[in-house]
């Protein structure tokens, strides 16, 4: 039996499935939790999500270093940017500032990106700043490696202002399938919401996302699917 | 009116013994030696209008423009030495364009004016500088609506629902607190800032003068632009005639 656990000095990436949609008041961003280093699950909880400042998030996939460090960045010329202003930055310069690192280092980075948030001026939006550097703002968007099975089924679910728990729930159960589908996303989906009275994290663990199409019960341990008898103690 | 400063008048570093800085207040006075600029901030917008002192008759109208565009949204009317405010309008349409490129979106008028006042300040702090001689005025119409904004040699900058500088700026704010500009529109704004100037020019002093008159409003579109033709002509017609009306009596 090939033991191979991959190459363990690969890069971190996040295989991932991202998804961010606007709702009626605001936006849901949501994500799964899988990191891996080639086959290795190098982390099985990771947070996707990340803040940007008090109303704006970004959700990350591709390479972890690289979406980590574009984050990092876009965080401090925010902060410095809402000090100059005096008010709290809108979603569209958080949008722009990404992008001007993801198009300017195009050919060093490899991450593609969700930024949503809510600011008082255009209510709540999300932007989708796949792997070139440009820019989309759209009513909803998908990313990663799990998106690609999410496709026919957002054209067939979205409607246009939805209610926040419909939101949300459309969210769980897309990054839910995807889990379902990609062999590169998986563990538990972590949800956040923002609206006008700020951001809302929200953590849904495996066991209570609905089981899809032939998927198997999750056993605790194989000796369990064995005869429940147990055996005779040997006696000597 | 004005105290000597018999020897700390002489370089920008140099305070005075009761706390001033003459080289900044006598920047002050080639602004006031200046043909007036009002500015006012109506309910949907800002209206800006210059009395252009015509030096020759040789020149011509149109020509040696007092209000410039800083962006699609704001404009800067100068008053004080032209050659200056030049060179503040360049580096604020720096400014402008900037910001749009880093931010991807419009300068907000409130930063544009600090930036601006920022630079203009910058240019008194040292002794191989010497300060602007022209006191700059900022409409503008961004998000947070009409805004008008006004820096003065020194780099102070305020915000003003109505502001003027120049020759006749008192005459000319006595006029403005007697307006009611929260019930103003722009329409109104320019036919009653343009008596002001007419009003305030004084014939005896000053020879010729052409009215130059912008506005970035509701009706403009919220872009800056000179008031069309029509409505100026029509603002100057009744200035004339308040005028008359005024030496009538």
């Amino acid at each position: 039996m090939d033991m191979s656990s991959g190459d363990l000095n690969a890069p971190h990436s996040m295989g991932t499935t991202i998804i961010g949609v606007t709702y009626n008041g605001g936006v849901v961003l949501g994500a799964d939790s899988r990191t891996s280093t080639g086959m290795y699950v190098a982390n099985r909880a990771s947070d996707k999500i990340t803040q940007l400042t008090d109303n704006v998030y970004i959700c990350r996939s591709g390479s972890a270093a690289d979406s980590q460090i574009v984050s990092d960045y876009v965080r401090y010329f925010l902060h410095q940017h809402t000090i100059q202003l005096g008010q709290p930055s809108t979603v569209k310069v958080a949008a722009n500032l990404v992008r001007l690192l993801s198009y300017n280092n195009k050919n060093s980075l490899q991450t593609g990106l969700i930024v949503g948030g809510w600011d008082k001026y255009e209510g709540g939006k999300i932007y989708g700043i796949p792997l070139g550097g440009t820019v989309l703002e759209l009513p909803f968007t998908i990313g990663g490696s799990g998106s690609s099975y999410l496709y026919g089924f957002f054209d067939q679910v979205w409607k246009e202002g939805m209610t926040q728990e419909e939101a949300e729930k459309l969210v769980v159960k897309a990054v839910s399938l995807a889990i379902a589908r990609d062999g590169a996303s998986g563990g538990v989906v972590r949800t956040v919401t923002i609206d006008k009275d700020g951001a809302t994290r929200k953590f849904y663990p495996s066991e209570t996302l609905p089981l899809w199409h032939e998927e198997l019960e999750p056993q605790e341990s194989l000796l369990d699917i064995l005869s429940t008898a147990s055996p005779e103690p040997m006696i000597s | 009116m004005s105290s000597i400063g018999t020897g700390y008048d002489l370089s920008v570093t140099t305070f005075s013994p009761d706390g001033r800085v003459f080289q900044i207040e006598y920047a002050g006075k080639a602004v006031d030696n200046s043909g007036t600029v009002v500015a006012i901030r109506c309910k949907d917008g800002v209206v800006m209008g210059v009395e252009k002192l015509i030096a020759s008759k040789m020149m011509l109208p149109g020509s040696n423009r007092r209000i410039h565009a800083v962006h699609r949204h704001s404009g800067m009317a100068v008053a004080g030495l032209a050659a200056d405010g030049r060179q503040i309008v360049t580096r604020a349409k720096s400014e402008a364009t900037n910001y749009e490129s880093t931010y991807g979106e419009p300068i907000p008028v409130k930063e544009l004016a600090e930036r601006v006042a920022s630079y203009v300040h910058l240019c008194t702090l040292y002794w191989w500088l010497r300060p602007f001689g022209c006191g700059v005025i900022l409409g503008g119409y961004d998000r947070d609506g009409p805004q008008l904004y006004m820096v003065e040699p020194s780099g102070v900058s305020y915000r003003y629902f109505g502001a003027a500088i120049g020759k006749g700026r008192q005459a000319a704010k006595t006029e403005i607190e007697k307006l009611k500009l929260s019930e103003m529109t722009c329409r109104q704004g320019v036919i009653e800032v343009a008596k002001i100037i007419y009003g305030v020019h004084d014939e005896a002093k000053d020879k010729a003068f052409e009215l130059e008159m912008s506005w970035v409003c509701d009706e403009s579109k919220r872009q800056h632009q000179k008031v069309p033709d029509d409505l100026l002509d029509e603002a100057k017609a009744a200035a004339k005639a308040a005028l008359e009306e005024m030496d009538a009596d």
